[in-house]
């Protein structure tokens, strides 16, 4: 696998991977979350508790579990990067921080939006809650560690092992807070066995994970090919590029 | 190797000695900061008992972060640093030592101050030694950890507020089982198992920081 991977560490490379990739990801970004946001949000049925306020479970969920998918996968490329000095897994880094950062705002924002009818408040210093706010504030530690360097490269490795400790740290404090104060109902479709939501409301909200997903992908690849190109301006392929695109 | 790391002790507790003023404005921020609590917040005792341990120690992170600035700054900024890395003496090692002299220079006087601060905001007994225990595990950790961000952040001019954006979020865990033991102890309650998970964090920091800040001052010094 590794000599199949290892081309793609060359920055030329990897972007063309992305040009490839980067429509087939559109396309189906586009079809799943249409469809998942459609059926959740207007087809399935409505809670016989919540009534139809519980249909912003539809964007919540997928934002909260993907928020914590983008950090793992941000400190995996840190990781990657510090061992094996791979300059690409830097760019892609720092390419999903503001992605995680944004989902992660979502997911905060539609919580309290949910919780306002729910609990009656818009905050709570509930367990899930306080880690989903801690999990804004490592993004925005990485992406602010990130911006303060001049130098890009030394910026990719600074970032990435403030990454590394943060997801050492995810855990933790994951658990600190469950065992602090907890309100939030348990998770409703992590129980492979028996999931306690109605079948004709899983299936859109996996739908809308998977689409919120894409639609990620899509601007992860999109954002990792910019990144490359201000990276390496100077490169002749990417003046090559350029040329190209100013002949058009 | 062992000679060298010595030196390296005795070299920081030499420094730290002859910059006391220095040391002092952490200690006096700490005290500052608790009384502005009694202030804040009324003087009313029970109340002040009930927010106490969570103010000790959130004023306790604030002061230390003050002083982690000192822990590299000024050996990057003459050069030593640079020197020391060079050395044939392993790098983790070192910055295990330098962590350990700054701890007991610029932290351990903070915990001498506590006894003080717990009559400012009338702990009773066992929750001071609660919160002494819990210091004492705990600050350690503090000075591990945020070594760590304190490599990453050397060469940057305005460090100081980006080091407290990197580390506070990391530092929760370490204050929610702090304060829940002490909060243990005014209940009259068991409190060795909140003490055993600091100690468990710190025994992990300890194995894993020193790596890590030898990874940053390597990133730092390019």
């Amino acid at each position: 696998m590794w000599k199949w991977l290892h081309p793609y560490a060359k920055t030329q490379n990897a972007y063309q991977l992305c040009e490839r990739l980067l429509p087939w990801f559109v396309v189906s970004a586009f079809i799943s979350f249409t469809l998942g946001m459609v059926w959740g949000l207007l087809f399935a049925p409505s809670d016989y508790q919540q009534g139809d306020s519980f249909r912003i479970i539809y964007i919540h969920v997928p934002s909260a579990i993907l928020s914590m998918g983008a950090y793992s996968a941000m400190a995996i490329s840190a990781f990657i990067g510090l061992v094996w000095q791979v300059r690409t897994a830097f760019m892609a880094m720092i390419a999903l921080a503001p992605i995680g950062a944004v989902v992660t705002f979502i997911a905060l924002f539609t919580g309290a939006a949910w919780g306002k009818p729910m609990w009656g408040t818009w905050w709570v210093w509930d367990a899930r809650l306080t880690s989903e706010l801690i999990l804004l504030f490592l993004y925005l530690g990485v992406i602010s560690l990130y911006a303060s360097f001049e130098d890009k490269q030394q910026a990719g490795k600074a970032a990435g092992v403030m990454a590394i400790v943060g997801v050492v740290n995810l855990p933790i404090i994951h658990f600190s807070v469950e065992w602090w104060n907890t309100l939030h109902q348990g998770a409703s479709i992590t129980k492979f066995d028996k999931p306690s939501v109605a079948p004709d409301m899983l299936w859109p909200l996996l739908i809308s994970i998977l689409g919120l997903a894409l639609v990620m992908a899509a601007i992860f690849i999109r954002r990792l090919q910019n990144e490359i190109l201000r990276r390496e301006l100077h490169r002749p392929w990417v003046q090559a590029l350029v040329a190209e695109a100013k002949g058009k | 190797m062992s000679m060298a790391l010595k030196a390296v002790f005795e070299r920081d507790l030499a420094l730290a000695y002859r910059q006391r003023s220095e040391l002092m404005q952490p200690m006096m921020f700490f005290i500052l900061v608790i009384s502005l609590f009694p202030l804040g917040i009324g003087p009313n005792p029970e109340t002040l008992q009930k927010v106490g341990p969570g103010v000790i120690w959130v004023a306790a992170i604030l002061s230390s972060l003050l002083g982690m600035e000192r822990l590299f700054k000024d050996d990057y900024n003459d050069g030593s640093l640079e020197q020391i890395m060079l050395s044939a003496t392993p790098l983790p090692l070192v910055v295990l030592v330098k962590v350990l002299a700054h701890w007991l220079t610029s932290i351990v006087p903070l915990l001498l101050l506590s006894p003080l601060l717990a009559l400012f905001l009338n702990l009773t007994e066992p929750m001071y030694w609660a919160l002494l225990s819990t210091l004492l595990l705990g600050t350690p950790l503090l000075s591990l950890v945020g070594a760590i961000a304190v490599g990453l952040t050397l060469g940057l001019n305005r460090g100081g507020v980006l080091l407290a954006l990197l580390l506070l979020p990391v530092f929760i865990p370490l204050l929610i089982f702090a304060t829940a033991a002490v909060e243990a102890a005014s209940l009259q309650l068991p409190y060795s198992a909140q003490l055993a998970i600091i100690g468990a964090m710190l025994l992990i920091s300890l194995a894993l920081a020193p790596f890590a800040i030898a990874y940053a001052l390597r990133v730092s010094q390019n």
